[in-house]
C-alpha cells in the first residue's frame, strides 16, 4: 500500500532542476519555467490554446477534459487576472475548483508552505496553480508533493511566470505569424523584478526570435541579463527603434523608494511609450502589456487603448493557454493517478 | 577533563608545519602532554603506554576551527555544545571559536560564565568565545570589552552584525587595540547586500534570486582597511568570497597592516552554478561566488594571503531548509567536512600537505593568540590520527552534528579521522 501524503525522501537532492518538468515519456507534469522546454512543447501549448479558443468562443464554453479532477489555486500574492483566468480556465475543462487566498489562510497563522501543500493534498487535489513571492517556490512545491499531483506556476518571485509568457507568445503568433525568426521584440520597463520579463525572454528564445531587447535604466536591469540572450538599450528610442513587438512591463510604485528612480514623471519622459514615442516602432508593431497597466507611468492611455495595442486580446488568450496547460499535464499524470487509486483500495 | 594514561603513537608520518616537521616518528604522550618526538621511543621508556600503531597513517596537530556557531545558548533545538563537541571531536577538530551572536549576546561576563559553564560539563572539545565588539552587537556602543577578555574571550567581533556608524567603528578598534585584543570582522555591507540571497550574476538573474554583488563584502573592507592603517589594530577578516577581497587584503598586508583572513572550506569548492536546483542546503552567506572567484580563493592560500581555513559551522534542524530557497536560513553544518575537504586539496596539487595543515592548526592558533596547533615537546597533546587511503562518503547516518544540513551529501573523500587525542585522551 502506498502512502500517498508519505513525504518524497530526500527531496533536495538528486533530482534535476528543469527536467522535473517532464515525466518518463518526455511530457509536460508540472509547468514551472520555460527554460530547458524544447520549442515542441512551446508549439504544442500554443496549438491546444488555438484549439480551445474556439471553445470560449462559443456559447457554450465547457468541455468535460477534467471532471471529477480538483484543481486548486494557491496564491500567496495578489492577483486579480491571473487567479480569475486560472479559475474560469479549470471551470471550462469541468474541474472543480479550489482558489486559497493567502491573507484569510492559516500561513498567516504560522504555516509554513509546505505544511499548507501537504495538508491541501490530504485534501485530494490533483493540481496545484501557485503563485508565491519568493523564486523558486513552485520547484519546491513540485519536488514535495505526490506524484500525481501537477504543479503549475503562476509566477514565482522575480523567476517564472510561465503561462504569462506562453500567452505572450500566443498573441504574437496571432498577430505576426508563425515564424518570429523575423520579429524584432522589445520589453520596456522593470526588468529586475520582472518574472514576466524572463519566462518572456526564454521562450523567445526556444522559438526562435530574431531580436531581443530589454529596455530601462541600469537600476531596474538585474546583472549580465544579456547573457539570457537580449541586447542591452538604455534610451527606449534605440530600444524601440523598428521593433515589431513592444512589450511594456509595469511599473511598481515602491521602486521609487529604493532610490531605484528619481520619480514617476522622469520615468515617463524618458521610458513612456506615448502616441509620439511609439513612431519610433515599426508602423505596424503591437503594443502589449501583462497588466494591470499604470495609465501615465509608463504607458500613455491613447495608446494603452490604440488600435496597435492587443492588451486585451493577451486576456482572452490567458484562459486559452491555461487550459491548454492544465489539460497537457494533467493527460501527463493521468496514468499516475489511476494507478494510485488502484493502490488504495 | 581529567588527566589520562601515557600514549604511544608509534610510526606515524607526523606533519607538524609550526616545527617543520613532516616525518616518520613515534609521538609519545603523558599527562596530557607530548613528552617525546622522535625517531623510535624506548619500549622502556614507553613502558605502560597504551600503543597505537600509526603505520600508514598520518599523525597532524589537532585542527583549530576559527568560526564555529554551536547554536547554545539560544537555539538549543538546532545544536547544543554537547552535540557539536562530539562532532568536532570525531572530526578532528580539537578546538573551536565561537562567535559572539548567541542568544544572549556574548556581551556581558554573565554570559561568558554561563557558556564556560556549559562547556565545563558538556564539552567534548576545547572552546574559545569571542565577545561582543558593541553592545547586543548593535554597533552603536561599546562592549566593557575588558571585562570579557578577564572573563576568558580570546578576541571581540561583531559577527555578522553590521557596524555602519564608522566612528564608533573606529573607537571600537582603537579601544579593542588599547586591550591587546584581535578584532574580527565578517565583512558585510548591509544596504548592499540588500537582503539578497545570491551571488549577483548571471546565475542569479536567471533564477530571479536577489543578488548581493562583491561589493557588498569588498567595500567594507576597504573602508576597514583605511581605519586600521590609521588607527594601527589586529584585525582578523573572516569568511571571504570574492576575489575582490582577496586582492585588498593582498595589498594591506604588502604595506605592512597587521591583517589576517580566513575562507570557509565550503568556498573552496562549490560555486553559484551549484544553486541552480534551487538546492537550500547552497544557501550561505556570503554566497557562493564566481568559478573565477573560488580559485583565487585556492590560490590565496596556497600563497598566504589567505591564512586560515575554517568550518563557518551553522548546524539547523531539517525544517530550516525546507522552504523555497530566499525563506530557507542559510548556512551549512561544517565540521565534518572542513579536514576531508581541505585535504582534498592536497590530493588535487592545489595545497601541499605542509599548507594545508598549517591553514588548519597552526596559523589559526596564531590568530587567535593560543599556544596550540603544533606538535612541541610540553605541548598540550591534541592530535589527529588519519587514515590517508580510506574512501568513504558523507551520508546524514554517519554525521555526528545534530545538523544534517550540508551539499556535501553524498560527496566521496579519501582522508578518514581514525583517531582523534585531546588533552591526551583518547577520543571514542
Amino acid at each position: 500500500m502506498v502512502n500517498k501524503n508519505a513525504r518524497a525522501t530526500n527531496p533536495l537532492l538528486g533530482q534535476d532542476h528543469w527536467n522535473i518538468q517532464l515525466d518518463e515519456n518526455g511530457r509536460l507534469k508540472h509547468f514551472l519555467t520555460i527554460e530547458g522546454l524544447g520549442s515542441e512543447i512551446l508549439t504544442e501549448i500554443l496549438d491546444t490554446a488555438e484549439n480551445f479558443t474556439s471553445v470560449n468562443n462559443r456559447t457554450v464554453k465547457k468541455v468535460p477534459l477534467l471532471r471529477g479532477k480538483t484543481i486548486t489555486n494557491l496564491f500567496f500574492e495578489a492577483s486579480t487576472r491571473t487567479r480569475t483566468t486560472f479559475e474560469l480556465a479549470a471551470k471550462r475543462l469541468s474541474a472543480d475548483v479550489l482558489n486559497i487566498n493567502i491573507s484569510t489562510s492559516a500561513t498567516s497563522k504560522g504555516e509554513s508552505l509546505l505544511d499548507t501543500l501537504y495538508n491541501l493534498q490530504a485534501m485530494q487535489t490533483d493540481m496545484f496553480v501557485i503563485r508565491h513571492q519568493d523564486s523558486g517556490a513552485a520547484h519546491f512545491a513540485a519536488r514535495h508533493v505526490a506524484p500525481y499531483i501537477s504543479v503549475l506556476n503562476a509566477g514565482d518571485g522575480r523567476h517564472a511566470h510561465p503561462t504569462q509568457a506562453m500567452l505572450d507568445m500566443l498573441t504574437i503568433r496571432q498577430k505576426k505569424g508563425h515564424d518570429f525568426s523575423g520579429l524584432r521584440v522589445a520589453i520596456v520597463g522593470d526588468i529586475l523584478h520582472s518574472r514576466v520579463a524572463r519566462s518572456q525572454i526564454h521562450a523567445l528564445n526556444t522559438l526562435n526570435t530574431g531580436e531581443i531587447r530589454v529596455v530601462a535604466p541600469r537600476t531596474l536591469l538585474p546583472a549580465d541579463i544579456e547573457k539570457l540572450g537580449v541586447k542591452v538599450h538604455y534610451n527606449l528610442q534605440q530600444g524601440i527603434q523598428d521593433a515589431d513587438v513592444v512589450i511594456m512591463l509595469r511599473l511598481q510604485k515602491e521602486r521609487m523608494q529604493g532610490a531605484m528612480l528619481p520619480s514617476e514623471l522622469e520615468y515617463y519622459q524618458q521610458y513612456g511609450l506615448t502616441s509620439e514615442t511609439i513612431k519610433y516602432a515599426k508602423p505596424d508593431a503591437i503594443v502589449m502589456h501583462p497588466g494591470p497597466i499604470n495609465r501615465g507611468v509608463e504607458i500613455e492611455s491613447c495608446v494603452a487603448d490604440g488600435p496597435q495595442s492587443v492588451i486585451l486580446e493577451q486576456v482572452s488568450n490567458g484562459i486559452a493557454v491555461r487550459m491548454a496547460v492544465m489539460s497537457m499535464t494533467l493527460g501527463a499524470n493521468a496514468g499516475a493517478g489511476t494507478a494510485q487509486t488502484g493502490d488504495d483500495k | 577533563m581529567s588527566l589520562s594514561k601515557a600514549l604511544i603513537i608509534r610510526q606515524g608520518r607526523v606533519i607538524d608545519p609550526a616545527n617543520g616537521l613532516d616525518a616518520v616518528k613515534d609521538v609519545y604522550i603523558k599527562n596530557g602532554h607530548i613528552v617525546a618526538i622522535d625517531d623510535h621511543i624506548d619500549d622502556e621508556k614507553a613502558a605502560n603506554a597504551k600503543e597505537i600503531d600509526a603505520s600508514g597513517l598520518i599523525v597532524i596537530p589537532g585542527v583549530i576551527d576559527l568560526c564555529a556557531r554551536l547554536r547554545e545558548p539560544g537555539l538549543e533545538h538546532k545544536a547544543t555544545i554537547a552535540s557539536e563537541t562530539i562532532a568536532a571531536s570525531k572530526a578532528g577538530i580539537t578546538t573551536l571559536c565561537c562567535p559572539p551572536d548567541t542568544d544572549p549576546v556574548i556581551d556581558e561576563t554573565a554570559v561568558v560564565d554561563l557558556i564556560n559553564q556549559c562547556v565545563k560539563d558538556a564539552a567534548h572539545s576545547h572552546i574559545v568565545c569571542l565577545g561582543a565588539l558593541t553592545s547586543k552587537l548593535k554597533g552603536e556602543h561599546l562592549s566593557e570589552m575588558a571585562a570579557l577578555k578577564e572573563a576568558g574571550c580570546i578576541g571581540v567581533s561583531n559577527a555578522k552584525q553590521p557596524i555602519t556608524n564608522t566612528l564608533v567603528l573606529r573607537r571600537a578598534l582603537e579601544y579593542a587595540s588599547s586591550h591587546d585584543l584581535t578584532v574580527f570582522i565578517e565583512p558585510n555591507d548591509p544596504y548592499l547586500s540588500n537582503e539578497g540571497c545570491a551571488h549577483e550574476g548571471a546565475v542569479a538573474t536567471r533564477l530571479g534570486l536577489p543578488g548581493i554583488p562583491d561589493a557588498a563584502e569588498s567595500t567594507i573592507i576597504a573602508r576597514d582597511l583605511e581605519l586600521i592603517a590609521e588607527i594601527g589594530a589586529r584585525v582578523h577578516f573572516g569568511r571571504l568570497s570574492s576575489a575582490r577581497s582577496v586582492s585588498l587584503i593582498e595589498q594591506a598586508q604588502k604595506q605592512g597592516l597587521k591583517v589576517t583572513a580566513d575562507v570557509a572550506v565550503h568556498q573552496l569548492f562549490l560555486t553559484e552554478m551549484d544553486l541552480s536546483t534551487y538546492n537550500s542546503h547552497c544557501h550561505v552567506l556570503p554566497p557562493f561566488r564566481e568559478l573565477r572567484d573560488r580559485d583565487v580563493l585556492r590560490h590565496a592560500i596556497a600563497n598566504g594571503i589567505i591564512q586560515a581555513v575554517c568550518s563557518d559551522h551553522q548546524p539547523h534542524e531539517d525544517d530550516a531548509k525546507l522552504h523555497p530557497f530566499p525563506a530557507s536560513e542559510p548556512g551549512i553544518s561544517g565540521l565534518e567536512t572542513l579536514l576531508p575537504l581541505t585535504l582534498k586539496l592536497v590530493s588535487e596539487e592545489t595545497l601541499t600537505w605542509s599548507q594545508a595543515i598549517a591553514a588548519l592548526t597552526s596559523t589559526p592558533a596564531k590568530i587567535l593568540g593560543l599556544n596550540k596547533g603544533h606538535l612541541s615537546v610540553g605541548a598540550t597533546a591534541d592530535l589527529v590520527i588519519i587514515n590517508p587511503i580510506k574512501d568513504w562518503t558523507l551520508e546524514t547516518d554517519n554525521m555526528n552534528s545534530q545538523g544534517k544540513n550540508t551539499p556535501f551529501l553524498g560527496w566521496n573523500f579519501e582522508h578518514q579521522v581514525q583517531q582523534t587525542i585531546i588533552n591526551g585522551r583518547l577520543i571514542k
